[in-house]
């Protein structure tokens, strides 16, 4: 698969695959977000989804020379039971920039590059507490899907039994 | 979920007049198309109006206009000004509350409230605007097509 370049005039903005000098900007972002730094899974995911493997997509939005932020996906088949479809794991942007249209750059190149390896639905997962990342997907024209999330606390498990 | 019927009428209110940014609509034809009393209109709009998210405009070709941001507005602000979105536990208790199921049938409906609260939060009037879009694309598409 080639790696992504595209510049959005309208913007300036490059929506195109993450390179390893990347890492260390994506870790300081979703460290500010998250409020966890968290080096050694992105360095997991970058080596997962930021090669060249069919359907996986690391992709980050430069704008200036500077990032401003970054989306991964990639299409599974058959994962919870659904037809092979695009997932989005994960979306961040830095905040001086929100409300730029960076996002919307980047859902939909990425949408564009699940479409044209002919899947038809885009899926992602979004804590319900995390209501502006929600809207934002929302507003993308995202609706709440069939599966429902199920959890527990292991911790439970004794009572269970 | 069921929302109070001043509650779907002040989300259909601000809907129509945030879709029309730039003109002014008069009760009377808010109520006409939504086939409700101008009375009942007429208090839903009092409300919104306090709650800052229409205002009327006075004078020869006045009428109201939504004031808000649509890109900010979310259906639970709107919903909110009528009535507590977190329903199971809004009326006090009722008989059998207190016992082993009320408690857990709470956990149940505490679910069901979480999920309804959070859909209603992450949905902007812009994004309710755009889907009204979609529906009547679709909707157009199938009559097309059960006509053609």
């Amino acid at each position: 698969m080639a790696k992504i370049s595209e510049y959005n005039a309208e913007s300036g903005i490059t929506v195109r695959s993450a390179r390893d000098g990347d890492l260390p900007r994506i870790i300081g972002l979703d460290g500010l977000i998250s409020g966890i730094t968290k080096p050694e899974y992105w360095e997991e995911s970058f080596r997962r989804f930021g090669g060249t493997q069919s359907g996986r997509h690391f992709l980050v939005a430069e704008k200036d020379g500077y990032i401003a932020g970054f989306i991964v996906g990639e299409i599974r088949a058959w994962e919870f039971g659904s037809p092979p479809g695009g997932w989005v794991f994960s979306l961040t942007v830095d905040p001086d920039t929100r409300l730029g249209g960076v996002a919307t750059i980047m859902f939909d190149t990425i949408c564009r590059c699940f479409k044209q390896a002919g899947v038809d639905k885009v899926h992602t997962m979004i804590d319900r507490d995390n209501i502006t990342v929600m809207s934002f997907f929302r507003s993308q024209g995202m609706m709440a899907g069939s599966s429902i999330p199920l959890e527990m606390d292991l911790s439970d498990l004794e009572e269970i039994a | 979920m069921k929302l109070q019927r001043s509650s779907r009428l002040a989300l259909y209110s601000v809907l129509e007049l945030a879709s029309r940014p730039d003109e002014q609509l008069s009760a009377s034809d808010i109520a006409a198309k939504f086939d409700v009393s101008l009375n009942h209109l007429a208090k839903v709009l009092r409300d919104l109006g306090r709650a800052r998210m229409v205002e009327a405009v006075r004078g020869a070709g006045g009428g109201y206009r939504f004031c808000g941001n649509v890109r900010r507005t979310t259906l639970k602000d709107v919903v909110e000004v009528f009535e507590p979105i977190t329903l199971h536990d809004a009326g006090g208790f009722e008989p059998g509350d207190k016992t082993e199921f009320g408690a857990s049938l709470a956990v149940v409906l505490g679910e069901i409230d979480d999920i309804a609260l959070a859909t209603l939060d992450s949905i902007t009037l812009e994004t309710m605007l755009k889907l009204t879009n979609r529906v009547q694309k679709q909707t157009a598409l199938k009559s097309g097509l059960k006509s053609g």
